[in-house]
């Protein structure tokens, strides 16, 4: 390979992930500069490196700041080295604000003292160092959202027992969206206030019910995340039962959906038992093969409280030209989303078998380690899962991992359809259609080149409210060839009937099945 | 509803969060922000790493030791609420049953080989002084060869300075807590310069202690006697407000000391000659009333002693090889890890070269509160450290962050009163990565030296995750 290339670590130098993709991003776009990873040198990120032929130095850690510079010569190097600095003094806090202004507070607890009037803690550090925040929100007598993943068990369950005695809540952790008193904490779509209160162990999953029953102008009250393991044998439901407790007692809540997997049996049952004997009613929400999709759950709580329900939008790809291409069979989805996955793979695999995935239906389906589809038939990815995101951001932030993905499936002669997910709101990337459309275009073109015919279906899970626009994002995907829905099962449906079309004719969406 | 019961979840959905406290990715709390929610960022960093231990792990198990909490709060009201007076004046010998051929010095136990100069320099001097050898090199064979033993102070009660070295004949301030009944014990300050605490030993040095025991300490202890006991903890307490530390500042102590003594001293009925070179040898020396505050501060952290599940650190001290902490909740075993050479500031042509690592139980001051901790409440001592105003304050704000709680006696000023931080958290300084700030002096590196600059010094981190490791292991298990 020509050029030049650089590998630096520095040691102890700490940003988060986010913002060390924001500080990428402008190295790489340094002139002269091909390649440019700035990261913390985590597993995953030193795997990247080298991955990119710029193997990290032996003994740099999860706590090094890693450099990975790819150039035309050493002087546009240097000159990304350059852009580094800005961009990292840029990141850093003044150190002082002057005479007897305090340094900014380095733990949970510091910044609860500061902040007597907050009602709330976020915390998103890295999983192993989440406890010790967390409970520092507790005893600051703070409910906690914890979005912070690979959290062990064991410290969840303590979590959330420290919780019970203060009469607090613990969302998570793993908890991607909570909606508090119509504040969006972590990835939340705008929402209009109203009569619907959320319990949600899926944070993807409550997006797609918050964001249909605003489609059909029906408002939310609060979303209480419990984090995908709360209703396990191990935790035992425990923020679940919190959080029903308290949406019964809430007066501006007329109904409760609990959005979950399938609980742990004994659990589902103390859970059910509890919903029963509250006030309020409570709609289960229970994902699974064998389930009802989520617009269908959304559809019912629409009707529940009144509301008319109205069929989720869909907007149709761009013509192109499609002559003599040939549709190969297999269908890939790539999710940033796990419920969303979760539920595409139920339709799909219900009309076309077994898909393979990280997250798989049946463990029978499940990707090798390394996650290689090459030859795997109809598979799905959700790219969020804790696996993938150790020491780097979630696809909704960054979606480089998508991207370099979406380009990999395109280029499988077996492939015929892709499938994403596009998640809108607060704490999402603030305008994917930017990067995902242009990558869309080219992927179908390349396609086109190689003789094959690629269809991009995208599940649009947004309200009008969001700030990334949904009708720019639909029209935008829509543009770059996309067909694009609203409705994450619709959306699976289309793109199953895509991949089972007659391999010559000229493939139309079939008729939507409405939910 | 039965509105008789509060709201659920102390009133989480009544209604919007005025505040948000958020540790982690800042896109998530610009998405706060976005929504007009007020947020409280927490500049949060990894903990502290150590080979061979899970330290996130070994955190979230001592956080969530049920005990802590309670711990931690009885051990540091313990702390801040122990009183300090001065009850007298003794030979050590008698005050703390020191038998000759035996020293205390300063720091964790360390065997000769493993010596610094400056402690091998005091040993060799005290070991004169008491007449146990004729030489300094007559008394560093018999020291090599065993022939003597020496203890940490801290073993017996005691805290040193630099070297921290006591000898039997040599006499001590006992102070007494008045709240708890402890006692703490500290040799009388020698001066600046060539002195045996830096790890001098020629004759001036040792005509001098022979002095501090025939008259100085003598003359002390009837004044004491007479006027006593002296409050010391009021004392730290106003000369915080008057630009002292209380670690490498105490001129406003050590005045204070001396109007409440001079009275008795004169009226003691000593020769007038005596009283005289008396009152000029501590007015003369501006840290005489250090080897007060120090003892003041060792009855604060013994207070704290032996609460189990508490991570509050009771004693910081080094012997000039190794820095060590004992901790409340883990007894009297040391953490240690190699002592770091202070930054700051050399005396005439010495240079870092010459600076023995760091030596002394004077970091009972930070332990307890004040020194370091105190930085911003004595701006004319930080460009003899090695620093300016500003970096006073901040580093005074700065320890709040790794402190259990403040005291309501030792206050800064120039920080509206504030307490100063106070009882230094294992936790929070693996969480914080923030290590204990210690204004310190320097030894010279070669015995018989003296003094040769002051400056800021830090421990090594490892001390620190040791701790805590220590800790882990004695939590019940979750």
């Amino acid at each position: 390979m020509s050029g030049s290339t650089r590998v630096r670590v520095r040691p102890g130098a700490y940003h988060d992930s986010v913002s060390l993709m924001q500080v990428s991003g402008a190295v790489g776009r340094a002139p002269g500069v091909s390649a440019a990873l700035v990261a913390m040198a985590t597993p995953l990120n030193v795997e990247l490196a080298a991955g990119m032929g710029l193997p990290a130095p032996e003994g740099a850690g999860p706590n090094d700041l890693l450099v990975a510079l790819r150039g035309e010569d050493e002087a546009a190097l240097d000159g990304a080295e350059q852009v580094l600095e800005q961009a990292l003094a840029g990141l850093s806090a003044p150190a002082s604000a002057g005479w007897g202004a305090p340094p900014p507070p380095r733990t949970t607890a510091a910044a609860a003292a500061r902040a007597a009037d907050a009602g709330l803690a976020l915390v998103s550090v890295p999983g192993p160092s989440a406890c010790a925040e967390a409970l520092d929100a507790l005893r600051a007598g703070l409910s906690v959202m914890v979005f912070s993943d690979n959290v062990p068990v064991e410290q969840e369950v303590l979590l959330k027992d420290e919780a019970a005695r203060r009469d607090l809540l613990v969302m998570g952790p793993d908890c991607g969206t909570a909606v508090v008193a119509g504040v969006g904490l972590g990835f939340a779509n705008a929402v209009r206030p109203g009569p619907v209160g959320l319990v949600a162990a899926s944070g993807t999953g409550a997006q797609q019910v918050m964001a249909l029953l605003d489609a059909s102008g029906v408002g939310v009250s609060h979303c209480l995340g419990l984090g995908g393991r709360d209703l396990s044998a191990a935790v035992g439901g425990r923020s679940a039962r919190q959080a029903l407790r308290a949406l019964d007692a809430d007066p501006a809540t007329e109904l409760v959906v609990l959005v979950s997997k399938p609980p742990a049996p004994e659990v589902a049952e103390e859970v059910a038992a509890l919903a029963a004997s509250l006030g309020t009613p409570v709609q289960l929400a229970l994902l699974g093969p064998d389930r009802d999709d989520l617009t269908a759950a959304a559809r019912a709580a629409v009707e529940a409280v009144g509301g008319t329900w109205s069929a989720p939008e869909r907007w149709d790809p761009a013509g192109h030209d499609d002559a003599g291409l040939r549709r190969a069979p297999v269908l890939r989805g790539l999710f940033a989303g796990g419920t969303l996955c979760d539920e595409a793979m139920a339709v799909a695999a219900r009309a076309l078998g077994p898909v393979r995935s990280n997250i798989p239906l049946d463990p029978a389906w499940a990707l090798p380690d390394d996650l290689a589809t090459a030859g795997a038939g109809h598979a799905m990815l959700d790219l969020g899962d804790d696996r993938m995101t150790q020491g780097r951001a979630h696809p909704m932030i960054d979606q480089r991992t998508r991207l370099d993905r979406l380009a990999q499936e395109a280029d499988d002669p077996d492939v015929g359809v892709l499938l994403l997910d596009v998640v809108l709101g607060h704490g999402a990337h603030p305008d994917p259609a930017s990067e995902l459309a242009p990558a869309l275009g080219a992927a179908v073109a390349r396609a086109a080149g190689q003789g094959r015919r690629l269809d991009v279906v995208v599940s649009l899970c947004g309200t009008d409210a969001d700030p990334q626009g949904l009708r720019q994002q639909a029209a935008a995907l829509a543009g770059a060839g996309a067909q694009v829905h609203r409705s994450n099962a619709a959306a699976a449906r289309a793109a199953v009937a895509l991949a089972t079309a007659p391999a010559t004719a000229p493939a139309t969406a079939s008729p939507e099945v409405p939910a | 509803m039965n509105r008789a019961t509060p709201a659920p979840l102390s009133g989480l959905l009544a209604g919007p969060p005025a505040a948000v406290v958020t540790a982690g990715a800042s896109l998530l709390a610009d998405a706060l922000t976005a929504q007009a929610v007020a947020v409280e960022p927490v500049d949060w960093r990894p903990p502290l790493a150590a080979d061979g231990l899970d330290v996130p792990a070994a955190l979230a198990r001592v956080l969530a030791d049920p005990r802590r909490e309670e711990a931690d709060a009885t051990a540091v009201g313990r702390m801040l609420a122990a009183g300090a007076q001065l009850v007298d004046v003794r030979p050590a010998s008698e005050a703390l049953g020191l038998e000759r051929g035996t020293f205390l010095h300063a720091g964790p136990p360390v065997a000769w080989e493993a010596a610094s100069g400056p402690l091998r320099g005091a040993l060799m001097g005290a070991a004169v002084l008491e007449g146990l050898a004729a030489t300094p090199e007559e008394a560093e064979r018999g020291l090599a060869a065993g022939a003597f033993a020496w203890e940490p102070c801290h073993h017996h009660r005691a805290v040193g300075p630099m070297a921290g070295v006591v000898s039997p004949s040599m006499w001590v301030f006992e102070l007494e807590d008045p709240v708890g009944g402890g006692r703490a014990y500290c040799s009388l300050n020698e001066g600046l310069g060539k002195v045996l605490r830096y790890g001098a030993y020629g004759p001036e040095v040792l005509d001098r202690l022979r002095w501090m025991s025939a008259v100085l300490g003598p003359l002390l202890q009837g004044a004491v006697r007479a006027a006593g006991p002296v409050d010391v903890r009021a004392i730290v307490a106003q000369m915080l407000q008057m630009g002292d530390e209380g670690h490498n500042r105490n001129r406003a102590g050590t005045l204070m000391l001396l109007r409440e003594l001079l009275p008795a001293l004169i009226d003691g009925g000593a020769p007038s000659s005596d009283v005289a070179r008396a009152a000029a040898f501590v007015s003369g020396n501006d840290h005489f009333f250090l080897n007060l505050v120090m003892p003041a501060c060792k009855l604060a952290t013994d207070a704290a002693r032996d609460v189990p599940g508490s991570s509050l650190v009771v004693a910081m001290a080094r012997n000039g090889t190794e820095f060590g902490i004992q901790v409340s909740g883990t007894g009297d075993r040391w953490f240690t890890g190699p002592a770091q050479v202070p930054e700051g500031l050399f005396l005439g042509d010495y240079g870092p070269q010459d600076a023995n690592p760091d030596i002394g139980d004077s970091a009972i001051t930070e332990t307890a509160g004040i020194g370091g901790f105190a930085m911003a409440a004595a701006p004319a001592i930080v460009r003899f450290v090695g620093g300016d105003v500003e970096l006073a304050l901040a580093t005074t704000q700065r320890m709040y962050e790794i402190t259990l709680a403040e005291s309501p006696s030792y206050q800064v000023p120039v920080l509206g009163f504030r307490g100063t931080p106070t009882g230094i958290d294992v936790t929070r300084v693996v969480r914080t990565g923030i290590l204990p700030q210690i204004n310190t002096g320097m030894a010279g590196r070669v015995a018989g030296t003296g003094q040769v600059g002051a400056g800021l010094v830090t421990p090594p981190p490892g001390v620190f995750t040791a701790a805590l490791a220590a800790l882990a292991e004695a939590a019940p298990p979750a």
